[in-house]
């Protein structure tokens, strides 16, 4: 039963230009394995070289950070929807 | 928060002025005077800053400080609606002032003429009851979070890019701070600005407005603040979402155990170079060409190939005649289109893009790319100034 994970305004360039990915796993780390094996281009936009989840891009599986769950290991059940929250600093003011 | 000064009663001009708000059990008198007498500081004249500012001073809000050091240019005039075309080329401070006079005289204007720094943010600051952070670039967000978490003061949180804004309250009593949410800033390049992704000109007017009902909710003490909850507008598909935020226990900032316990400097956490970047009048390396080596170039007739890496909006308002148009983006899927080309001219708008697509290019195999520096910004600047620049 794939999830949906939501894609940013900013990194939709790097996902076929979908606002939606729809993904099989069962815990985020595995959806988003699974959605950077597709995309590759997303995979420098959410880890580090290291492999880490970036610090500047938070997710949430439906209302809540996964920082404050179980991070990557969070489980995902049916019907929840992951998503993806980069920071942004616009304030127009340029 | 600030308390009313219950002897300063409004005068009959301000009761006719706020009649609306006086009439409300929300507001009320009580309310009008907390906002006359609070003070709320805005980060920037721009964007968010102008319906910040504007609503801010009709409500009444005592006080209203503005930091910026820009000037209005004609780029700004889609979302800034603070500033007019007659006020192109004058310092958006004093652009701001008057408009917010003809709103409403009885408010006290401080124009506060600085780039917000380590050195001067906790002075300006201290001064207020509200932080409106309407800022552009991610060294002056963290340091307005760390100046309000270290002054206790809530921070107004409010961004935009293309169709999303962003909107929270940080640095509330018990509240999480944006370092709770980004423990660290993305690397310089890697998250677009407004200025290179585009922004839709009423967005800024929607978050804009929602981070000055914030302000006015916390100075009346009225409603559920935004506190804890990081409010997702999207204005393409018209929808609002929230999301919780927590306290991070391990926030550097405003955790249990913190580090930061002054300013520090934030070009430096950025990673951004502090000022003095260099301009398109600086010598080029030795490996860039220049504007005037291509007219040249195009005068005798010895063409190179031209690759613009903008996006195909950026070539129809303005390109360079007989270059090829290949996305940035789509840059790495579409290389095969640039087999057994030899010499390339690579642009973009100002020569940032252009550089990756350089770096990019020679790491695939093709040595002889070569970025065009100033991007079509310096071609119109030097070669064609019929083209308008944007």
């Amino acid at each position: 039963m794939p999830t949906r994970i939501l894609i940013p305004t900013p990194l939709r360039v790097y996902a076929g230009k979908q606002d939606v990915i729809e993904v099989e796993g069962s815990t985020v780390g595995e959806l988003l394995a699974n959605m950077t094996a597709e995309y590759t281009e997303l995979r420098k936009h959410l880890y580090n070289e290291d492999g880490r989840l970036r610090a500047f891009v938070a997710i949430f599986v439906n209302d809540d950070d996964i920082r404050f769950l179980e991070k990557e290991a969070t489980p995902v059940k049916e019907g929840d929807t992951v998503s993806i929250i980069p920071t942004v600093a616009g304030g127009g003011g340029l | 928060m600030t308390t009313a000064t219950t002897d300063r009663a409004l005068t009959n001009e301000e009761v006719a002025r706020y009649s609306r708000h006086l009439i409300m059990p929300e507001v009320g008198m009580d309310g009008q005077l907390k906002l006359k007498a609070a003070s709320v500081l805005c980060i920037g004249a721009g964007g968010l800053g102008s319906p910040v500012a504007m609503y801010l001073a009709a409500a009444g809000v005592g006080r209203i400080g503005i930091v910026d050091f820009d000037v209005v240019d004609y780029s700004n005039l889609q979302r800034q609606i603070i500033h007019g075309t007659p006020d192109v080329g004058r310092p958006k401070l004093e652009s701001a002032r008057d408009s917010l006079a003809a709103i409403n005289p009885e408010v006290d204007i401080e124009t506060h003429d600085l780039a917000l720094s380590s050195a001067n943010a906790l002075d300006v600051f201290h001064e207020y009851d509200v932080i409106v952070d309407g800022t552009d670039n991610f060294p002056t967000r963290y340091l307005v979070n760390d100046a309000c978490v270290l002054l206790g003061k809530p921070n107004c949180y409010g961004s935009i890019f293309r169709f999303e804004g962003q909107a929270s309250v940080f640095g509330a009593p018990g509240g999480p701070c944006y370092r709770c949410l980004y423990p660290e800033p993305p690397p310089p390049g890697l998250v677009p600005s407004c200025a290179e992704g585009g922004v839709l000109g009423i967005l800024p007017g929607v978050v804009g407005t929602i981070q000055a009902t914030e302000a006015v909710k916390l100075i009346i003490g009225a409603g559920e603040p935004l506190i804890g909850r990081f409010l997702i507008y999207d204005a393409l598909r018209m929808r609002f979402r929230e999301l919780k935020l927590r306290k991070d226990p391990e926030c550097p900032v405003c955790g249990d155990n913190r580090t930061v316990t002054e300013l520090i400097d934030y070009d430096q956490f950025c990673g951004v170079a502090p000022a003095a970047a260099p301009t398109a009048d600086a010598p080029p390396p030795s490996d860039d060409a220049t504007v005037e080596q291509l007219k040249a170039r195009l005068d005798s007739r010895d063409e190179p190939f031209i690759l613009d890496v903008r996006e195909p909006q950026e070539y129809q308002i303005c390109n360079i005649p007989g270059s090829t148009l290949i996305p940035l983006g789509e840059l790495p899927s579409r290389l095969h289109e640039l087999e057994g080309r030899g010499e390339m001219i690579v642009h973009c708008k100002s020569g940032a893009r252009s550089a990756k697509a350089v770096k990019l290019l020679r790491e695939a195999g093709f040595g002889q790319a070569k970025n065009l520096r100033g991007g079509i910004l310096r071609w119109i600047d030097v070669v064609d100034p019929t083209l308008p620049k944007y």
